[in-house]
């Protein structure tokens, strides 16, 4: 029997925010295909009575919760210390969470404390023959495994976006707080703020429908023998600016402005997907002057549907990895369709 | 040198944890052995050094340079004959003394018997002062990609200060750090550090790769052969854990491939597309 429990923060306002509430999608999932098992609510924050009423009727059987100033930073220390005693006092075997910045920050601390292992960026859940399995993948995203442990407690951090995100109707939870000290060892740290990319600066957004991809062919010689690095930042940017895209880079244009050479001013490492980059979840992809494995493979990997604008015909990274491949000139390309989306708006 | 740092309280002892991975140019197949998963042909796969873990290296290098008396360890388990090729290119990056532990450098290997390994041989540094201990590392690898060992590495070290995805480090004058961390969104959390202990899993950081140094190389070389022979054997049993099946990804897509076509014509196409 797995005694389940799912870990969330509430979020500033005290709610429990989209991540957690689909590590709970999760978690019911299991509760239903494993025969006999519980399901603990866990919270941690400032206040999570809110977030405890807003998930009072989930199938829950208790709610544990984790509440103080203290608890409302995200900090390694006190992250992990709450989350142990929750727990600890759930007697949990299996924990569930959502892979946050957050959470994945301090489980796999919290695992060697309870004695047990962990799994992070899990992208699926299965349940045969009443054992639990995870889906993850490996070598960045090159090839996936479905592995199976023994050991217990098993905490889990599922990948936020591969579970829709529980809701129900609010009402009142019985909330039991779980007593963990704290004091100046757990608090050395302190959390002071975000930085937030500049209003004109692109990054890779969660939450956009596409991912548009530059590669370093912009930064390279076009056909009249020069380089057009002014006008591609402009095309770009007057895209990004019209499409709401998330910006993605390749990593050979990104290290070019280490090499001294002409690159887009507006990327960064932030930006680059693939092998040292993120792996960006979005509906759409469009890559554009790209060439190479990372781009097409690793970055792409859960881009749904992906379309290439590129010279070269061949490619063969584009060829059986984009649904769609454009050749052409991006330049050319990219300033009509900008025209064509500035058209529709006005 | 147990004391070496005495009278420069600013001075750190840099642990920076990074490990092999198969070249990213390679392509890679997964294949079930005996002892569970494995890349097809691993031992002859070209390797390099974890790419976040190098750049955990660079700027532990840079943190040293800039607080004298401060030393840099690299802690690295994976197959000392790899692990020996490796390190030609990378001694020659920065200066460290290689603690080297021979054992496997797959991804398919238990994230906690390796925070073990590695925490073993941490303190097994000889005067090493926790006190002013930093632990450096790639916040993932690019062959696990969990993201875990650092962490269990600084539970087991006593480390409570711990920071991941990380792109910043900046020590105050009164000896506090201002740290960077990546978070949802593009954005970074910026914390204060009281100081000393802590762990740092590094991002991509922000300094480019340093060029390659000869001299620097040559210094490295003095210690790095002698830790590869006197590297621990380390065995990972993987206890409790199982891979039900490892396989690369099926899809290939059906590409259709458009030639020939106007700028107008395919832009009027990718508009449509936007807007569905």
């Amino acid at each position: 029997m797995e005694r389940i429990l799912v870990l969330a923060h509430a979020d500033a306002d005290g709610s429990l925010g989209k991540a957690g509430r689909e590590a709970l999608t999760a978690a019911l999932s299991l509760k239903d295909g494993l025969p006999d098992s519980t399901l603990a609510l866990g919270l941690v924050g400032e206040n999570v009575q809110t977030a405890a009423d807003q998930a009072a009727c989930c199938g829950a059987t208790r709610f544990l919760g984790v509440a103080g100033a203290a608890f409302a930073q995200a900090r390694y220390a006190t992250d992990a210390a709450a989350a142990e005693g929750i727990a600890k006092a759930a007697e949990a075997t299996l924990v569930l969470a959502a892979g946050t910045s957050r959470w994945l920050r301090c489980l796999p601390g919290v695992a060697l404390r309870l004695g047990g292992r962990v799994d992070t960026h899990v992208t699926g859940l299965s349940v045969t023959a009443g054992k639990l399995a995870v889906h993850r993948w490996y070598y960045r995203q090159r090839m996936e495994a479905v592995l199976q442990r023994t050991v217990r407690p098993w905490v889990v951090a599922v990948d936020p976006g591969c579970h829709a995100a529980w809701q129900g109707t609010p009402a009142p939870a019985q909330l039991e707080q779980v007593p963990i000290a704290t004091g100046d060892a757990l608090e050395r740290t302190t959390v002071v703020g975000q930085l937030e990319p500049a209003v004109e600066a692109q990054t890779i957004r969660p939450d956009a429908r596409l991912l548009f991809v530059a590669g370093a062919g912009w930064t390279k010689k076009q056909a009249d023998g020069q380089t057009h690095v002014p006008e591609a930042e402009q095309l770009i940017l007057d895209f990004l600016g019209q499409s709401r895209a998330s910006l993605g880079s390749t990593k050979s244009l990104v290290d070019l402005g280490g090499e001294g050479q002409a690159v887009l001013r507006f990327l960064s490492h932030l930006n680059q997907v693939g092998q040292t980059g993120s792996t960006p979840r979005h509906p759409k992809g469009l890559a554009t002057c790209c060439h190479g494995e990372e781009p097409h493979t690793v970055g792409w990997r859960f881009i749904t549907e992906r379309r290439a604008i590129s010279l070269d015909p061949n490619c063969g990274w584009a060829r059986g990895k984009a649904d769609v491949l454009y050749v052409a000139d991006a330049f050319q390309v990219m300033a009509k369709l900008n025209e064509l989306l500035a058209a529709g708006k006005s | 040198m147990l004391t070496f740092h005495m009278g420069t309280p600013n001075a750190y002892q840099i642990v920076v944890c990074a490990s092999l991975v198969p070249d990213p140019l390679q392509t890679l197949e997964p294949l079930s052995g005996p002892a569970g998963p494995a890349l097809k042909n691993e031992m002859i796969l070209p390797a390099v050094l974890d790419p976040w873990a190098s750049h955990a290296l660079y700027e532990a290098a840079y943190l040293a340079r800039q607080h004298p008396s401060s030393k840099v360890w690299l802690v690295s388990l994976a197959p000392k004959a790899k692990l020996q090729q490796v390190m030609m290119t990378v001694a020659q990056k920065a200066p460290f003394e290689l603690v080297a532990l021979d054992g496997p450098a797959s991804g398919f290997t238990e994230a906690a018997e390796v925070a073990g390994a590695l925490t073993e041989a941490i303190e097994a540094i000889p005067g090493l002062d926790r006190a002013r201990l930093l632990v450096f590392g790639g916040w993932e690898s690019a062959a696990r990609g969990a993201g875990a060992t650092m962490q269990m590495v600084g539970e087991r070290l006593g480390i409570v200060d711990q920071f991941q995805g990380v792109d910043r480090l900046e020590v105050g004058a009164d000896g506090s750090f201002e740290v960077l961390e990546r978070v949802e969104g593009g954005k970074h959390r910026v914390s204060r550090c009281a100081g000393p202990p802590a762990v740092f899993g590094w991002a991509t950081g922000s300094l480019p790769e340093p060029k390659n140094n000869p001299q620097v190389g040559m210094a490295n070389m003095r210690t790095v052969m002698p830790a590869l022979q006197k590297a621990k054997p380390v065995r990972l049993a993987g206890e409790g854990l199982t891979f039900a099946s490892v396989t690369l990804p099926k899809q290939q897509r059906q590409t259709r491939i458009v030639k020939d076509a106007a700028p107008a014509t395919i832009a009027a196409e990718l508009r449509e597309w936007l807007q569905q």
